[in-house]
């Protein structure tokens, strides 16, 4: 068991070490520098910014620097917003995002979950038929479109909800950018589930359960719930990968303050510090949250533990 | 579902026309009706795209200072209305139409060289080098890919190239490992080994007899890479990474069509309706290749 937990750390760490190294090299091969100006500097000046920014060391110091100082938390200062670090502007965005997405990944936990069970139980009803149908299109239709035909129908023609902006905060200003953002991870989840019940409810202990005069509601509850839902943790993982991933589109439709946003404002204006200080963080998020699901899967299912003690 | 007849007696034997495996998966793919449906709507807007010149009077980059955002007009040719610039909808939606599939296609064979030649090589050779190679698809697996794609953009500034090269070096990872585990499948066959005994050298094995006989699942899946390849280009254009004017593809008019949906919900209809039946045509069609030639997974 603890092979099992060792292995899944030790992945994690050539993982993280690609996240960097990929970023830095990635960003010294490019032609061009941020300092590349119309304006000619004169090169006693030029000379002290590229000393100011260990540029004038040969390339391989320059990545130990790197690397020294982006284990410190130290990702630099940021090339567009002045007089802010790219830490600064990360902490800043981080509790907006990470409100968006855990309420996102909750929603589609719960949501996703009970629509599997219930098209599952009702296998090949009309609610298990129009379950499955809105799934194929959460799942085929990419959120940048659904968020905005979302805010045309609700926002636009009923003037139920506002259609962007952060309002401080408030939350009928946050229900339409976390449906958007949790509806592809609710489709995934409902098919997940489904097909797990399905298969779970032939199982012979489930006949056993019935068999000894369980109640229904026991039955699905105790024993098959359980079983059921172990591929879901399993997709946890890639679920809160896409949600990152989606949380940026979502928040420049919404105009949202969070990583997302600066982000994608980064890539436009080519600010190398900041959109690499969010790959490495987002990187980084995404392995450890990988990791912890792991963890989390091999509490749940003692085969894994099992297969991992024999290898 | 198929009725199999029952095995012929050795009399009948000669009489029975033989079957190839592709003309079984046809036959089965001809009965999947979403398929054949989805097959038939692609065709159309293959089509549409590629005749797009002589389908509109209009240039695809020609502003209409009078026709600023206006709605659908028949009576000026203007389809699908105007854009925000005045240029006419339809035809950009069809130039964005042959962006966004030619995208799909081109990255896709990126990722079907590299996956296939990687899974391979991989798979044959085994032992040690096996094992490297697998593990260095295990850490780029954990990857947070859409970010480096956006990070080689910002790097290298925006190429419709880079794009192709960017997206298809992403998406070879699952094909690398599915043509890996098809190759250990087969590599301890006998024709293999016949091969190898008859000196055929390694890299000819791998491209005469591993590759073509693990080309089912690779066309299965590289059917379902397609939609979402144009999935992530039209995610880097909507960010506005990706296509650059005066050219344009979903992703972009999706966004453009998003600015302006209060005023102009057309500019945002248009493009997703193309965008979305797009994605179900090629999720249908793979899904119903994967029954078709793998009819024991049903």
């Amino acid at each position: 068991m603890w092979a099992y937990y060792l292995r899944r750390l030790l992945g994690a760490i050539p993982t993280l070490f690609a996240v960097m190294t990929v970023s830095f090299f990635m960003m010294r091969l490019a032609p061009g520098g941020p300092f590349d100006r119309e304006r000619m500097l004169s090169p006693e000046i030029e000379a002290n910014i590229r000393k100011a920014y260990d540029l004038d060391q040969p390339l391989i110091v320059q990545y130990g620097i790197y690397l020294a100082k982006a284990l410190k938390g130290d990702l630099g200062p940021s090339f567009k917003y002045q007089d802010y670090t790219v830490v600064e502007l990360i902490a800043s965005g981080f509790p907006v995002s990470f409100r968006i997405g855990m309420t996102a990944i909750i929603l589609a936990l719960i949501v996703g979950g009970s629509l599997g069970i219930l098209a599952a139980l009702r296998q090949n009803s009309v609610a298990d038929h129009l379950v499955m149908g809105i799934a194929m299109v959460g799942i085929t239709i990419p959120n940048f479109v659904i968020a905005p035909l979302l805010t045309l129908v609700i926002g636009v023609y009923f003037r139920l909800l506002p259609v962007g902006g952060y309002g401080e905060g408030s939350l009928r200003n946050l229900i339409l950018p976390t449906i958007a953002l949790a509806l592809p991870p609710v489709a995934y989840i409902a098919r997940l589930t489904r097909a797990s019940m399905i298969e779970v409810l032939r199982s012979n202990y489930i006949r056993t359960a019935r068999a000894k005069g369980l109640p229904g509601r026991l039955v699905i509850g105790r024993h098959a719930l359980r079983a059921a839902f172990l591929p879901v943790v399993s997709y946890l993982g890639p679920a809160i990968a896409g949600i990152i991933t989606g949380s940026v589109v979502i928040e420049q439709i919404f105009g949202i303050p969070g990583i997302g946003r600066y982000f994608v404002q980064g890539a436009l204006n080519r600010d190398y510090t900041l959109v690499m200080g969010v790959v490495i963080f987002y990187g980084s998020l995404i392995i450890l949250l990988n990791l912890a699901v792991d963890l989390v899967y091999g509490l749940l299912d003692p085969k894994i533990r099992y297969d991992f003690r024999h290898d | 579902m198929t009725s199999f007849a029952v095995p012929p007696s050795a009399g009948a034997l000669e009489e029975i026309a033989g079957r190839s495996l592709w003309q079984d998966a046809l036959a089965r793919l001809k009965r999947n009706r979403a398929a054949v449906v989805s097959l038939a709507l692609l065709a159309v807007i293959a089509l549409l795209a590629a005749l797009a010149p002589l389908l509109s009077p209009h240039p695809f980059d020609a502003v209409y200072w009078d026709d600023i955002g206006s709605p659908p007009d028949f009576h000026k040719a203007h389809w699908f209305g105007t854009d925000a610039n005045g240029r006419d909808l339809f035809v950009r939606t069809l130039y964005g139409t042959r962006i966004s599939l030619l995208v799909g296609l081109a990255a896709t064979s990126v990722s079907l060289l590299i996956g296939v030649t990687y899974g391979a090589v991989a798979g044959y050779l085994g032992g040690r080098i096996d094992s490297i190679m697998m593990r260095l698809v295990d850490v780029l697996y954990a990857l947070p890919f859409l970010f480096f794609v956006i990070l080689l953009l910002v790097f290298f500034g925006r190429h419709i190239v880079l794009i192709f090269v960017a997206i298809g070096a992403v998406e070879w990872l699952t094909m690398a490992r599915i043509v890996r585990g098809q190759t250990l499948s087969i590599k301890h066959r006998e024709f293999i080994e016949a091969a190898r005994a008859g000196g055929v050298s390694t890299a000819k094995i791998i491209r005469r007899h591993i590759i073509p006989n693990s080309i089912g699942p690779v066309i299965v899946y590289a059917t379902l890479t397609i939609p979402q390849v144009i999935l992530i280009e039209s995610f880097l254009s909507f960010l506005g990474l990706g296509v650059q004017e005066p050219y344009t593809s979903w992703g972009v008019l999706i966004s453009e069509g998003a600015a302006q949906m209060e005023t102009a919900p057309w500019m945002l209809i248009f493009p997703a309706v193309f965008l979305a039946t797009t994605l179900f045509c090629f999720n249908f069609i793979g899904d119903g290749l994967r029954d078709a030639l793998d009819p024991k997974d049903r």
